[in-house]
């Protein structure tokens, strides 16, 4: 992050640059500002401060050397940079009690509960940046500008918009959490379901942004990151912890799963030595801690069928009968045509192609091109070379990017491909 | 505290299934408790149930002079039907009233938020 080094005058003293600033910014912004709303209950307040604080610390840190808690450094700094503000403007205390509405109130069950031993005002600004009274694009463009500390800038090019769209989705945002009063706190224990729903979605959204985004390796890292946070504020919560092991062992086959030309490696041709191993222990780690602890929410079952696959060291000698269990169960809670393609596929590893292809013949998936990738592979496997060919051609027709569309034309497969070539 | 209207719309010549008259007492009984409560927590301000929209009226001044003609102003198929005018704390406690309302009448109810004069 910044190096130990030694000054001109011989004592020893952090290097602080402008970098090492711009990294504890992204680190520390959220909970900075999420502290703030809670003391000034305001948002641009906050976030004006914020960043007023962190332009004092680009001035003085790389003379003065880092403060030995920069976070706590910069919400003390941006609290007194808000008080100051606050006494000049005339109006301030006016101002104050209008904007009151961010502050807890007195009889909020939210204020008084703590939760766990860990309290943060960052679980009650995502929960605000999250409410389901917000826009899915409004809800992910405030959780990665307030918590994330990504400038509008940043967060338009995450999502390929242009600048100007996104500064009006985020000012709009922050209008309606003023003008209808959407609150700051941590939503209550039988609220939670339905409020803690559009939060992981927020976050699992984030890490799949896709290759789509030039920022994409950004956004992965503030997924996981978010998910941390939110694991560690809400351990009670299995489904949040299921989303964090579910990121973790999806990340821990990034290097595996594409190569070079941005194609997608197939999980049953990955090289899984390639497998990050400390990602999967983590990742498998939460899976078990959480396997008594009720019944599995679509995370956690997703996650343990990612740690299922993590256990085999090929592909033939995955558990496969297990993968189908689970998503037996996956599909009870989550009946979706893609969890059942899943499904399919599965079970076509356990009872073969002939099983597998008129459960995935009668899905209505015909936009998705897995879904023909799927149904041309069975039909490979079935010897029906035909009818495989013209499958793979209308996934080769749906596919996103150039080189899944040349990889698909070839087969789908590298063994297919290699084939084609003899 | 701030005041949200909670409006209830209809959809013109959208057939529901007819009530019979005891699950009309209880609906009504339902509404009658429910709107109860909003008063003894002091959250009722006003509510109210629409006519038809084809008894409404519109008047505007064109060039000057009042023209008054057969309403309703919105030419749309919904139309609001009726509302309560609540005061709540913030958009959560409205939301909750909302929600009590929407399972009483079963019908989606829209949360819109006044604007604070004294803003």
């Amino acid at each position: 992050m910044f190096g130990a080094d030694v000054h001109p005058d011989g004592s020893a003293a952090f290097l602080v640059g402008e970098a090492a600033v711009s990294r504890i910014f992204r680190e520390e912004y959220g909970r900075s500002v999420a502290s703030l709303i809670r003391a000034f209950g305001d948002i641009d307040a906050a976030e004006d401060a914020v960043q007023e604080a962190f332009a004092v610390a680009l001035r003085k840190w790389p003379g003065d050397g880092l403060p030995p808690n920069p976070g706590g450094w910069i919400t003390t700094t941006a609290r007194n940079v808000a008080i100051d503000r606050q006494r000049r403007e005339a109006r301030g205390r006016e101002l104050l009690r209008e904007v009151a509405v961010l502050l807890p109130q007195k009889d909020d069950p939210g204020t008084a509960k703590e939760v766990g031993a860990v309290e943060d005002d960052r679980l009650r600004l995502i929960f605000t940046c999250c409410h389901p009274a917000l826009s899915t694009e409004a809800q992910v463009a405030l959780t990665l500008r307030l918590l994330g500390g990504l400038s509008t800038e940043e967060v338009a090019r995450s999502f390929v918009v242009a600048e100007a769209t996104m500064a009006q989705r985020i000012v709009r945002a922050k209008r309606k959490i003023k003008a209808a009063r959407i609150p700051y706190r941590i939503p209550e224990l039988h609220e939670l379901p339905g409020r803690l729903r559009p939060v992981l979605a927020v976050v699992y959204l984030l890490y799949n942004a896709g290759p789509a985004s030039p920022a994409e390796p950004d956004l992965r890292r503030e997924a996981i990151r978010l998910a941390r946070v939110l694991s560690t504020l809400m351990p009670n919560e299995p489904e949040v912890a299921g989303l964090l092991a579910l990121l973790l062992l999806t990340e821990s086959r990034r290097a595996s799963r594409s190569r070079p030309d941005g194609s997608l490696v197939l999980l049953g041709e990955q090289d899984r030595t390639r497998w990050d191993r400390a990602l999967i222990e983590e990742g498998q780690a939460i899976v078990r801690r959480y396997r008594r602890h009720g019944p599995p929410g679509p995370y956690m079952l997703q996650a343990a069928i990612n740690a299922v696959h993590a256990d085999a060291a090929t592909v033939q000698q995955t558990d496969w009968s297990q993968i189908v269990a689970l998503y037996d169960q996956l599909f009870a809670v989550s009946p979706t045509p893609v969890v059942a393609l899943n499904r399919a596929i599965a079970i076509g590893e356990v009872q073969g192609p002939a099983a597998a292809l008129p459960l995935v013949d009668e899905l209505d998936l015909g936009d998705y091109y897995p879904f023909h990738a799927t149904r041309a592979d069975l039909l490979w496997r079935l010897g029906r070379a035909d009818e495989a060919a013209a499958a793979y051609e209308r996934a080769a027709a749906l596919a996103p990017t150039k080189a899944e569309r040349d990889f698909l034309k070839l087969g789908g497969r590298a063994d297919v491909i290699k084939e084609a070539g003899r | 505290m701030a005041h949200y209207l909670l409006s209830v719309h209809s959809v013109a010549g959208e057939i529901r299934e007819p009530m019979t008259d005891d699950e009309m007492k209880e609906s009504f009984r339902q509404i009658g408790i429910l709107e109860a409560e909003m008063k003894s927590s002091h959250s009722l301000v006003l509510s109210g149930r629409l006519h038809e929209p084809d008894t409404a009226t519109v008047v505007r001044i064109s060039n000057g002079e009042v023209l008054t003609t057969d309403g309703p102003f919105a030419e749309s198929k919904e139309h609001l039907g009726g509302f309560y005018i609540i005061e709540a704390d913030n958009l959560d406690a409205a939301l909750a009233w909302a929600t009590k309302v929407s399972k009483t009448i079963k019908r989606p109810i829209e949360v819109w938020p006044f604007v604070d004069v004294r803003s």
